[in-house]
């Protein structure tokens, strides 16, 4: 094992003695005994390290030295005329945008606009507005006491996104979340927590989209909790395409109840270093969670995708595909454990992760497992990583392609696959289109032509 | 069109290509039979340009270009087209959007302008109809899933929107039914012209009573032992390799 790290949990813990008076909702008993907890186990856990077995591949040593300065300190609010958008210009979406971890409700679609039922507001605003329907919910999915970063989130979250939908609303058009990063001169810090409850029966669409226009380092340690009630479903796709100069932490909270259905997608193409991990407890039966994913890396770009889906109940089932183009001396990580409790019988889970190296250079690590405790349990993993199909590349070129058009068709080919998973087909081409920006591909679409 | 001199060629190592030489003009349709492993495939492999595959002595021009110093893009950019034995499956990409980035990639080396994506549609729909392919699939993934002979179909309608001039089809008959056969035979047959060659590859006799080729060869052990006009094809249907392969 490398040198120990040493990256100082002091300055985090400082600024929260300094601030707590002053974060959103201090004053609260609930919430400043939550905070207070929180700091003391961020004290107590430390930042991880490799030695931490789920923390092994992905080192924090890059952040040692830099000092963050909270982004809301520091962010005055630039102004922002466009923000860019996963989806086509005109498409109907409700919005919520981020700068800096702080919502800009001029940049987000006014309320009157939500159908009676549905709510999305500031954090910092629900906190004041309803701090008792806020206690219920603050920290109850994410109610890990191992993970550092989740602690260290908590005690430091200055803002937020609230998302609560009723009883059987269906939001009829998709919620779209950007979070743009701040727009700082010196590095900075942000620990936005994102909330999102969907009662019984309840249907929505989320897009999140993570982006930056700074070249400062910054230090995002996000955490989204999100509680799918009985028969809910949620669709909800993440592009994270931070700069380069961004650390990008996010850990996902899940808990799912009965007949509940979770449509995950996580593009992960951004960032020097990111990890972006989900967390699933499957708490009532029926339930059904899709993790799928694509990490897209080049340069010296780290890019770690952890699950942990927890079958705690029967008759759940559990599906994750996740692939990966590497390039240059980028590096992978997949780690993904798939836990199934002893009387959680019938359960259904399958895990696949594959990697397609485009260099020599470029390297993968991924840990498929299972842990099962009950018996009668259809439980299955698999991981590859290989250089691209030779005689496919030298199809291709015969066919008039040359190299460089040939490999990025090869590439979007191999993680088409994986997009195909995702339950909403019209969803699909907006993946496809950060797929293909990424490989610096312009293609129109024939297909609508053809029709 | 194509001049091939003493072709010697080596994959891994091991020479496959013993010293080819063949000469085909504009016009003309050439049929190479032979034995399972005698080198069919790796001439057309070598022809096509495909990685690994090591010339080791003698020369190939093509239009009075040298075609062995050519990259395999530019080769189907001067009109070199390989039919597949075995096309590859490219999951997730469409047909059409496939063979719109092949046809757009070769008339871009010949200095010609882009199609139109409508132009483009209503040609490649006009082929299809022709090979008697369903539109369907033009929508779905290139070859995936596709059965032996729905892929070879799609090999002759990649040549048909391609346009090349040397045509060289390994094994396309292998696995059709006989309304594929057809089907297939008469898109080959179509594309015959003064401009163009054809260099056929087949185990049967049965594509050559469709497709009549002007000459035939037998490949064996990486040489070409014996040639002759159509009837050869018929006689070694009767006969088999043997009596060819010792001759020699
Ligand atoms: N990578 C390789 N290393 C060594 N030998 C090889 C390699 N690839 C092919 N060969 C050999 O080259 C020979 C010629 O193969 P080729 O595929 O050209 O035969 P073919 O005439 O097309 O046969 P078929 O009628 O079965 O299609 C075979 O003996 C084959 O085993
Ligand atoms: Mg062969």
């Amino acid at each position: 094992m490398a040198q120990q790290e040493i990256l100082s949990t002091e300055p985090y813990l400082a600024r929260f003695n300094a601030a707590k008076a002053r974060l959103p909702g201090a004053g609260q008993s609930w919430l400043d005994e939550l905070r207070e907890t929180a700091a003391a186990r961020f004290r107590d856990l430390g930042f991880p390290t490799q030695r931490h077995e789920i923390w092994k591949y992905t080192p924090l040593k890059a952040l040692q030295g830099i000092g963050f300065t909270p982004a809301g300190e520091v962010a005055r609010p630039a102004s922002l005329d466009h923000v860019p958008s996963l989806l086509p210009a005109k498409a109907p979406r409700y919005r919520a945008t981020l700068v800096g971890g702080v919502v800009r409700p001029e940049l987000s679609s006014p309320d009157e606009e939500l159908p009676a039922g549905a709510t999305i507001e500031r954090l910092a605003a629900a906190l004041e507005r309803d701090p008792a329907g806020l206690a219920e919910l603050l920290g109850r999915v994410a109610d890990d006491r191992d993970q550092p970063l989740l602690a260290l989130n908590t005690a430091l979250f200055e803002d937020g996104v609230v998302i609560r939908l009723g009883r059987n609303l269906v939001l009829d058009r998709p919620l779209e979340l950007t979070l743009v990063g701040p727009l700082a001169e010196v590095p900075t810090q942000v620990h936005p927590r994102i909330l999102i409850v969907l009662e019984e029966g309840a249907q929505a669409t989320v897009l999140e989209h993570h982006l930056g226009f700074g070249t400062e380092p910054v230090f995002h340690n996000g955490v989204s909790e999100i509680a799918l009630g009985p028969n809910a479903r949620l669709t909800h796709i993440k592009v994270q395409a931070a700069p380069l100069e961004t650390f990008h932490f996010a850990t996902t909270h899940l808990r799912q109840e009965r007949d509940s259905a979770y449509d995950g997608f996580t593009l992960n193409r951004g960032a020097g270093l990111s990890r972006l991990e989900t967390r699933v407890k499957l708490v009532g039966e029926g339930a059904d969670c899709r993790l799928n994913g694509a990490y897209l890396l080049r340069g010296r770009q780290h890019g770690d995708i952890t699950t942990v889906v927890d079958h705690q109940v029967p008759h759940c089932t559990s599906r994750e595909v996740v692939k990966g183009a590497i390039d240059d001396r980028g590096r992978g990580v997949f780690q993904g454990l798939i836990k199934v409790a002893p009387h959680a019988q019938k359960t259904d889970g399958r895990m696949l992760n594959k990697t397609l190296l485009l260099s020599e250079k470029a390297e993968i690590d991924t840990k498929p497992e299972l842990e099962i405790f009950a018996d009668d349990v259809q439980c299955a993993h698999g991981a590859t990583a290989g250089a691209i199909d030779d005689m496919a590349l030298f199809y291709l070129r015969s066919r008039g392609l040359d190299e460089a058009a040939a490999r990025a068709l090869l590439v979007e080919s191999f993680l088409a696959e994986t997009v195909e998973e995702l339950g909403d087909e019209s969803l699909r081409p907006l993946l496809l289109e950060r797929i293909r920006d990424w490989l610096q591909v312009r293609r129109e679409s024939l297909e609508e032509v053809a029709a | 069109m194509l001049e091939i001199n003493n072709l010697h060629a080596t994959v891994d190592g091991a020479e496959i290509l013993k010293g080819i030489d063949l000469t085909i003009r504009a016009g003309e349709v050439h049929a190479i039979m032979g034995p399972n492993g005698s080198g069919k495939s790796t001439l057309s492999y070598v022809l096509a340009g495909r990685d690994g595959y090591e010339v080791t002595e003698g020369s190939v021009t093509f239009n009075g270009k040298d075609l062995l110093e050519m990259p395999t893009e530019e080769r189907a950019g001067e009109g070199v087209f390989l039919a597949f034995q075995y096309p590859v499956e490219i999951p997730g990409v469409p047909n059409t959007t496939f063979l719109k980035e092949a046809v757009n990639a070769v008339r871009k080396y010949r200095g010609e302008p882009e199609l139109d994506a409508m132009e483009f549609v209503k040609h490649l729909r006009a082929k299809a109809k022709e090979l008697g392919m369903n539109p369907e699939f033009l929508k779905r993934a290139v070859n995936a899933g596709f059965s032996g002979g729905e892929k070879k179909r799609n090999e002759m309608l990649q040549m048909a929107m391609l346009e090349p001039s040397l045509c060289l089809l390994d094994e396309t008959d292998s696995g059709l039914d006989i309304d594929a056969l057809k089907a297939v035979s008469e898109a080959i047959n179509a594309m015959r012209s003064p401009e163009r060659a054809m260099l056929v590859i087949t185990h049967y006799q049965r594509l050559l009573t469709y497709v009549v080729p002007d000459h035939v060869h037998v490949l064996s052990k990486g040489r070409i032992v014996r040639s002759g006009g159509p009837e050869l094809a018929q006689e070694l249907e009767e006969k088999g390799y043997g009596e060819s392969i010792e001759a020699a």
